[in-house]
């Protein structure tokens, strides 16, 4: 740790800053990133092991699959400045649609996938159209989205359940991705660490994720020094990155001892890979970032803030749809109540990862975290026992006390 | 007369700014004081902290009022100690009636419930006394600004006042609205109310007042009997040097026209049948720095954003040629494109995106320049904002640093980096030294000739005359939505702009 340290010390241009200061402008970001694992910690403990077992970490995936995908494009509203409460009906209606198209017209499962997210898109569209373009409170303009497409799933579907779905469609949600290596491999190495099975590519595919953020990140760093640009202290870099990759490592293993890597693990951290860099790196990304801080000032630097606001919408409209249909594939029916409510764990999630209400502020990797924090939080009570009127209370804490912790650190630094 | 206030070595810091160093000030009861000063003095400062708005602690020095120390926590305090300041933004709902308005806070209630009957009855009373003759229940929306005006003054006077702050109250006004104001102050005072005044219109000042403290660069240059006083005499002592010294040395050789605008018409955004620009024509050379002189309100903000990408107002016409040939300047990209580029008066709501670094801010007009396909090359970009860090030599640890932590000065360095890496063949720059120190000033004036000899041609909006007179090799003068004169360098003074906009 101190060879770490007074390494960075040498390299940077700001000796004087400490790692004292480095933590206290960066405790949001940590602090998050410590309260997932305080809180599987803590729940691993008290739930005797069972938070951690092969099948429960599965299902926690799965489980919050629908929530992460669109904690993804809610970020993008928020960070925009705007909000977006329709997203739970319109996951709902997109799974009726589903169901409907191919239980009760029998129409071609791929065909129905595609309808379904240029259906997302057009919702989406059309919201962000009277918010971009008629200055419409996202707000408000949601908030008749979200009756509309509820009451639109309830005629859709004539207040019944439909269901169930084909095999094909069912493994969006519920399907795993097949080992590609010689079973041999794997059974060698299930006899190593002493467990039935192995999934080989499960296992690897975690290793190879967190060598690949370590690399990123050391290349980052070299990078910053060449540019003298302030970087994170040797040693935060260090345990943060040993920290991440064995968190990888461990799920992946845990994975690869029961059935492998779930279709929508591969899904959700294909897009939440595309976001990240989407907002991070480009054009596009630091727009919107520009929008939400100032949209005033946006607009007189030449950007151009209705069509922005329009494609966040679209954008969001397209993933709910997908959530719609991980979420209808995952229960294996369509049901008018689907989605309820769902729109406040989304938007809690992305607030509890460290977005502003008032935009210009959030990451797509603290609105995914926020997103599992509150599905450990749930999980682990569920197998606690422990009651949905205490579930829902503690969750309500946990939002508020996450925007006070911000609110707090700001004036602190203002 | 006994002394009603004492301000003593008031010293009020700022990140990065002294706005006021050890500012003394003495007002006596029952006189109207004037304080002088340029913008960005310190003069708002000082009343924020005798206020309370800057509260006790914040600050160092001493405050005696009525005899013993004041501690002002907030405005509100000093409000119940009588000192009422009337800002220079007019702090009105306008959805309100004038009635409402008055008692807004301060409501004549029993348990809760509005008496609205005394409540008319008391605005009745008020609103003579300060002669204005509207219904309590008018809503101030629908007033003028020299009414609403005094509808803020029979609030003050609805809150038993003492000492009366006026900041800058003639700004936005028409000269018999101004004239009307000062009557009433004159009155007031009669009656006992003591009133500090803040004004640069010496005009005013010369008027109205009894005592006239002159504040330049923080700290209070003089303290003077306004009998016999020369306005020579207070500009002296504001300016504090010779016009020479404030502006840098210059020497222009404008070449062939470079933008001309020409029959420019824009509307209201709301009131469509409002002509906020009448037809106005107007051209810069290459190399040229081409000031608009005018009053507050006058139009030119108005003027330079609708020219800007229709950034304000409806039914905007006229041509805009660059180079002798037309351009399309009907939105903010295609403006950029065309070489036009608008520095704003209003930095922090329209420049910047406060919570944002220096690069991100300096790159934000500009995007394309840093990216490859749409993907962001960070390095680049902060090159990019390291160049113009050096260029324009602001003052900070890095580009890494939010802007909302930089001084006024600095600040506006990253707003016109964040313009001239559009590459402008133009530039605008709406007030572009309003609120920031001197020595800053002094440099931004240095960046608009550097700017000017390599070619460009640069307009300068300013409310600050010398400002204009200092640096600027024609003036147009603007009143009311028109052009209504140019003159050259040489012709150009204080008396011929105020003669040409008060002669409209």
């Amino acid at each position: 740790m101190a060879v770490a340290d007074t390494d960075h010390t040498e390299g940077a241009e700001h000796k004087s800053k400490g790692i004292g200061a480095y933590l206290a402008s960066h405790l949001r970001e940590y602090g998050l990133l410590l309260a997932l694992i305080v809180v599987m910690v803590f729940f691993q403990a008290v739930t005797e092991g069972t938070l951690l077992r092969a099948v429960n970490v599965t299902n926690l995936l799965l489980q919050n699959s629908y929530i992460v995908i669109m904690a993804l494009g809610m970020l993008v509203v928020i960070v925009s400045g705007n909000i977006d409460l329709s997203v739970g009906s319109v996951m709902g209606f997109i799974g009726a649609l589903a169901a409907v198209m191919i239980v009760n017209y029998d129409m071609n499962i791929y065909v129905t996938i595609v309808a379904c997210l240029v259906m997302g898109g057009i919702i989406g569209a059309a919201q962000g159209y009277w918010v971009a373009y008629w200055r419409i409170p996202s707000f408000i303009v949601t908030l008749a989205g979200m009756l509309v497409f509820r009451g639109l799933s309830l005629w859709l579907l004539e207040g019944q359940s439909v269901g169930p779905f084909p095999r094909e469609f069912q493994i969006i949600a519920n399907g795993f991705v097949p080992d590609i290596f010689p079973a041999g491999i794997g059974a060698s190495l299930a006899g190593l660490f002493g467990v039935r099975q192995l999934n080989v590519l499960a296992l690897l595919s975690g290793v190879v994720t967190a060598a690949l953020i370590f690399w990123m990140g050391m290349k980052q760093r070299s990078r910053n020094k060449a540019y003298g640009i302030e970087d994170e202290p040797g040693a935060f870099f260090a345990a943060r990155n040993f920290i991440v990759a064995a968190a990888l490592i461990f799920i992946t293993y845990k994975l690869s001892t029961f059935r492998g890597l779930p279709n929508v693990l591969l899904t959700m951290g294909v897009l939440t890979v595309i976001y990240a860099f989407l907002t991070s790196s480009t054009v596009i990304g630091r727009r919107v970032y520009a929008l939400g801080g100032n949209q005033k000032a946006a607009k007189l630097s030449g950007i151009n803030t209705e069509r922005l606001t329009f494609l966040a919408f679209t954008n969001m409209g397209v993933l709910a749809a997908a959530a719609g249909l991980v979420f209808a594939a995952r229960l294996n029916t369509a049901t008018p109540k689907a989605g309820f409510a769902l729109e406040l764990d989304v938007i809690a999630a992305v607030f509890i990862g460290g977005a502003s209400m008032s935009g210009g502020v959030g990451t797509i990797i603290g609105a995914v975290v926020g997103a599992f924090l509150m599905g450990v939080l749930n999980n682990g009570m569920s197998i606690m026992g422990i009651g949905i009127d205490y579930q829902q209370m503690i969750k309500g804490l946990v939002l508020l006390a996450a925007v006070i912790f911000d609110v707090y650190n700001k004036q602190k630094q203002g | 007369m006994a002394t009603l206030l004492e301000m003593r070595q008031i010293t009020k810091e700022f990140p990065g700014v002294k706005a006021l160093d050890r500012v003394d000030l003495k007002v006596e009861e029952g006189e109207i004081h004037a304080i002088c000063g340029e913008n960005g003095a310190g003069k708002s400062t000082l009343m924020k902290v005798l206020s309370g708005v800057y509260p006790a602690g914040s600050y160092d020095g001493e405050i005696v009022y009525e005899g013993e120390t004041a501690q002002f926590r907030d405005i509100r305090d000093s409000e119940d100690r009588g000192i009422i300041i009337i800002h220079q933004e007019l702090a009105l709902v306008p959805q309100l009636s004038i009635a409402e308005n008055i008692f807004l806070g301060n409501e004549r209630a029993t348990r809760g419930v509005i008496d609205w009957r005394k409540t008319n009855q008391r605005t009745e009373e008020l609103l003579a006394k300060v002669g204005l003759s509207e219904a309590p229940t008018t809503l101030v929306d629908s007033i003028g600004v020299g009414k609403q005006q005094l509808v803020e003054i029979a609030k003050a006077l609805s809150k038993d006042v003492k000492l009366l702050i006026l900041d800058e109250p003639t700004a936005a006004l028409q000269e018999n609205d101004s004239r009307k104001l000062l009557d009433l102050m004159l009155e007031l005072k009669a009656q006992g109310v003591t009133c500090i005044l803040i004004s640069h219109k010496l005009g005013e000042v010369r008027y109205v007042a009894d005592t006239v403290t002159v504040i330049r660069d923080g700290t209070t240059v003089s303290t003077l009997d306004a009998k016999g006083l020369s306005e020579d005499q207070i500009v002296h002592d504001m300016v504090g040097r010779d016009m020479t010294a404030r502006f840098p040395e210059h020497k222009r050789t404008p070449g062939d026209i470079l933008m001309e605008v020409e029959g420019w018409t824009v509307w209201h955004p709301e009131h469509a049948e409002r002509r906020v620009i009448k037809n106005a024509n107007f051209n810069v050379r290459a190399g040229e720095v081409v000031g608009i002189a005018g009053l507050m309100g006058s139009g030119r903000t108005e003027l330079a954003m609708s020219i800007f990408g229709r950034s304000y107002g409806r039914n905007v016409t006229g041509t805009v040629r660059l180079k002798g040939e037309t351009v399309d300047v009907s939105t903010v990209p295609k403006a950029i494109k065309a070489g036009v580029s608008y520095v704003t008066e209003d930095r922090k709501s329209l420049g910047l995106v406060l919570d944002e670094t220096i690069r991100f801010n300096t790159t934000l007009a500009n995007l394309e320049e840093v990216s490859n396909n749409g993907v962001l090359m960070r390095n680049e970009e902060t090159q990019v904002a390291e160049r113009y860090r050096e260029a324009l030599a602001t003052r900070t640890p890095s580009v890494f640093q939010k802007v909302v932590n930089l001084s006024g000065g600095n600040q506006q360095k990253v707003v016109l980096a964040k313009w001239l890496f559009t590459s402008p063949e133009v530039l605008i720059l709406d007030e572009p030294t309003r609120g920031i120190d001197v020595g800053a000033k002094y440099e931004i004036y240095t960046i608009i000739n550097d700017l000017a000899d390599q070619g460009k041609g640069v307009i300068m909006i300013s409310s600050e005359m010398p400002e204009l007179l200092g640096m600027c090799d024609r003036i147009y003068v603007m009143n009311e939505g028109a052009l209504v004169g140019e003159l050259t360098a040489a012709e150009a003074s204080q008396e011929r702009i105020m003669s040409l906009i008060v002669n409209d």
